[in-house]
């Protein structure tokens, strides 16, 4: 049970001289549960290759499994694949277009040929997984705040049950409270749920605290693949290519500098505090 | 001088049903007041839906207000005849940078307002050269704009303001829809506008880290102006900026977590450098 | 997908016909088409190409940009080709079963309408990749001024004219986008009867539409913000001037037209 990537590439415009080698030899494991952090820059892959996990795009070479079966094998159920692996565009409020609420939410379900109560009873779910509360499903999607539109749109996928939920820059364009918001309720998803999250962002800081492993993409290629505190070990080559680690990396690493004797390998603010204050006090 | 003044701005948003009868009334901007002087780098913070958008439309009379009058460069928005010296005066950068380039060269979008203008063709040329040079540009001026960044699509709206010859730039959200390094130069490149060309700068933004290098913050919350002061008076609130949905730099967190705990530390404390100095000290 | 529709879009370089006034080249354009329906005979349309081959060599644009407007155009010249090849009385060639037969004519005539509905296709493309929307219509708004005494708003035209050419890969692309996100959530766009399909583009119409309008709120108030106020009292960054390459343009078109209206 788990999503495989083996020796991927995918070209753009492949039959034109223009062609762009947008993933370069992606192999990936992603074992079920895990909370993954892609990170990389506009251009980096990072959108292509999230694309790639529910057969949106093709591969141009190389084979991608989904509980062990290749995905672009002859006869494999696609629809299947999309019930089962969920993804969330950036800026998902885009794609709202039903009268209200709560149909918008029913939509995915709906188109998988579910009964109508299974339909309402996976809506129902959906939005109380992302706090959205009855008052809201006879409203029109479009006369919500920007960031309740967010959380709607998140909900249209979750009703589909997906086993992996890939969301792509879900805090684009939110204000700092509604970030946070977002991002605790994919936490919360993922704990509850058992969920595997496959979460795009091209900010480190965001998605420290909330993952177990970063792939950090650049020219289409994997460039880190590890545990947060491993990733940002490397701040400075993920500086050469327009990255940058959290704030934090960078005041742990000046301290030591300074000749404090701290674990430059903490990765939020509440260690590197403790942290900090365990090395004053040893010091006195 | 004052470029901008706002006194008591109130402005309402009216909802009506499908029969046109009033449904609600949103005052989206309530009772607003505030002076900035020429030459000032201005932040207005806010959270999504605190009406910072809204009191950025009043300065270049995209909007005016339902109560209350809007001064720029001491002329009032009101005023009709004074409209297109307004707008020339106080040029403004949107936020979605899909949105606001007309050109279909980058060129041609940054002559736009000069043309507009009236302005004769050698000095748009002249100005369009110039405001590409000085926002890093001017080597992109035949791509056509679907081909940049976003980073890069916002510095071209910028020149496309700065080729007006503006005294103020509101800049609403300019760095919402970027990434990371998109964002950064932006924001350096607003910065050197205010210190190089000296022009005003009003950024309205969510981004914290953007305005630590700002004159004066402003933080709104429900159309009011909730909190202001100097970068470091307002983010040795944390509390307080918190409770406005929003929140510091991680770099002042910190800060504010070690105090906390005991560390001797002053407040607002914004930058790596800073925090390092001091915990030196303790050290 | 979507993306790849490059009919017509303006190819950036820097050549003569670049350069030349879009008066000369919408002009000349007309009259090229024009003279493709002059020509009646093989050394005719030699010209014509020898003419076009000209042009596109002074253009800079690589052919291959040219031949992919023709694809977009494949199916309808391959029904004309048919058309015409079945259906033209003369002298049969070749008869099927008896009933359905190719005549000479006929050949000759999908041969000539082949050759004139491909140089018809890549004399526009000429155009439309050498020169900018924005140029363009700067062209057309200065070649029906006249009709500004009738009350049209010629500026106006224009302006949406190119305001809408910058916009269409825009909402390319985000036509793309909402449709991957449908499918995401498990839509179909392709099974289904005609009543079917035209439902199931619900989910795609709306959001773009939403998108389109918000956008068209986006620009006009970007646009006003940067004063713009209409065509009166503007000037240009780039007037049309006519320059002794227009002129010499303006005779060779003429040189061209005598030729294959001579031999044709």
């Amino acid at each position: 049970m788990s999503l495989i990537l083996e020796h991927v590439n995918y070209i753009y415009g492949a039959e034109t001289p223009l062609a762009i080698k947008a993933l370069d030899d992606i192999c990936l494991e992603i074992p079920d549960g895990q909370f993954v952090g892609i990170i990389g820059h506009t251009g980096s892959g990072k959108s292509t290759l999230v694309q790639h996990l529910n057969g949106l795009i093709k591969a141009t070479e190389g084979r991608i499994y989904y509980n062990g079966q290749d995905i672009d094998e002859k006869g494999y159920d696609r629809k299947a694949l999309r019930s089962n692996v969920g993804l969330v565009f950036q800026y998902p409020e885009h794609q709202l277009f039903e009268i209200d609420v709560f149909s918008d939410v029913c939509f995915g379900p709906k188109n998988l040929g579910l009964p109508k109560e299974e339909v309402e009873r996976r809506a129902k779910e959906a939005l109380a997984q992302v706090g959205i509360t009855e008052e809201y499903y006879t409203q029109s999607p479009f006369e919500l705040s920007g960031g309740q539109k967010r959380r709607v749109a998140i909900a249209g996928v979750l009703a589909m049950q997906p086993k992996v939920l890939i969301l792509d820059e879900p805090t684009a364009g939110l204000d700092p409270k509604g970030r946070d918001e977002i991002l605790h309720q994919i936490k919360k998803l993922q704990t509850e749920t058992g969920m595997t999250i496959l979460l795009v962002s091209h900010s480190m800081e965001d998605v420290a605290e909330y993952v177990d492993r970063i792939i950090v993409m650049n020219q289409g290629r994997v460039m880190f693949d590890a545990v947060p505190r491993e990733v940002f070990r490397h701040y400075k080559e993920l500086e050469e290519v327009g990255l940058a680690a959290p704030q934090v990396t960078y005041i742990m690493h000046a301290l030591q500098e300074k000749g404090m004797q701290v674990d430059v390998d903490v990765t939020t603010i509440a260690e590197a505090a403790e942290e900090i204050v365990r090395c004053l006090e040893t010091l006195h | 001088m004052e470029i901008v003044k706002a006194k008591d701005v109130v402005y309402e948003y009216i909802r009506r049903d499908e029969e046109g009868n009033i449904e609600g009334i949103l005052k989206a901007v309530d009772g607003v007041s505030l002076d900035i002087r020429q030459g000032q780098f201005i932040a207005i913070l806010g959270h999504n839906g605190s009406g910072k958008s809204t009191l950025a439309k009043h300065m270049n009379a995209i909007l005016y207000p339902t109560e209350g009058t809007v001064w720029v460069d001491g002329k009032d928005t009101k005023d009709e005849e004074e409209l297109w010296n307004i707008r020339q005066t106080a040029g403004m950068v949107f936020q979605n940078p899909d949105n606001q380039i007309i050109g279909q060269v980058v060129e041609e979008d940054v002559g736009f307002g000069p043309e507009n203008m009236g302005v004769p063709t050698k000095e748009i040329w002249e100005r369009v050269e110039e405001s590409l040079k000085v926002l890093g540009m001017y080597k992109y001026r035949k791509h056509s704009p679907n081909k940049l960044s976003g980073g890069q699509k916002q510095r071209v709206s910028i020149a496309g303001v700065l080729a007006m010859h503006p005294k103020c730039i509101i800049l609403d959200e300019p760095t919402a829809m970027l990434d990371p390094n998109g964002r950064k130069d932006v924001i350096r490149a607003v910065r050197a506008l205010n210190d190089v060309e000296k022009i005003t700068i009003i950024l309205i933004t969510h981004y914290m880290e953007e305005t630590i290098y700002a004159d004066k913050v402003f933080v709104m919350d429900d159309g009011k102006i909730a909190m202001q002061g100097t970068p470091r008076e307002i983010f040795s609130q944390v509390d307080a900026l918190k409770s406005l949905r929003l929140d510091v730099p991680q770099v002042t967190l910190l800060a504010y977590e070690l105090k906390k705990r005991g560390v001797d530390l002053p407040d607002g404390i914004l930058t790596i450098e800073e925090l390092v100095k001091e915990l030196s000290k303790c050290h | 997908m979507l993306r790849d529709i490059t009919l017509g879009q303006y190819y950036p370089t820097d050549s003569i016909i670049h350069r030349l006034d879009p008066r000369v080249k919408l002009g000349g354009t007309i009259l090229y088409i024009l003279s493709l329906f002059f020509v009646k005979n093989i050394l005719g349309y030699l010209v014509a190409a020898l003419f076009l081959a000209l042009v596109i060599r002074l253009s800079k644009v690589p052919f291959k940009f040219m031949i992919k407007g023709m694809k977009t155009i494949l199916f309808l010249l391959l029904i004309t080709v048919i058309f015409n090849l079945f259906l033209t009385q003369g002298t049969p060639i070749v008869t099927f079963f008896g009933k359905v037969s190719i005549t000479y004519e006929g050949l000759k005539l999908a041969v000539f309408m082949a050759i004139r509905l491909t140089f018809l296709i890549i004399g526009s493309s000429v155009m439309t990749l050498t020169t900018t929307p924005n140029n363009l219509t700067d062209g057309m708004e200065r070649m029906l001024r006249p009709l500004k005494v009738l009350r049209v708003p010629v500026h106006e035209v224009a302006m949406m004219m190119s305001i809408a050419l910058r916009f269409i890969p825009i909402l390319l692309e985000e036509t793309d986008k909402i449709m991957k996100a449908q499918i995401a959530r498990g839509a179909d766009f392709e099974s289904g009867n005609l009543l079917q399909r035209a439902k199931s583009m619900v989910p795609l119409l709306v959001p773009l539409f939403i998108s389109a309008f918000r956008r068209a709120n986006d620009l006009a108030m970007a646009m006003e913000a940067r004063c713009y106020r209409g065509g009166d009292g503007r000037t240009k960054m780039k007037p049309l001037v006519y320059e002794q390459k227009d002129y010499l343009a303006y005779a060779a078109l003429a040189v061209y037209l005598v030729i294959s209206i001579g031999i044709g």
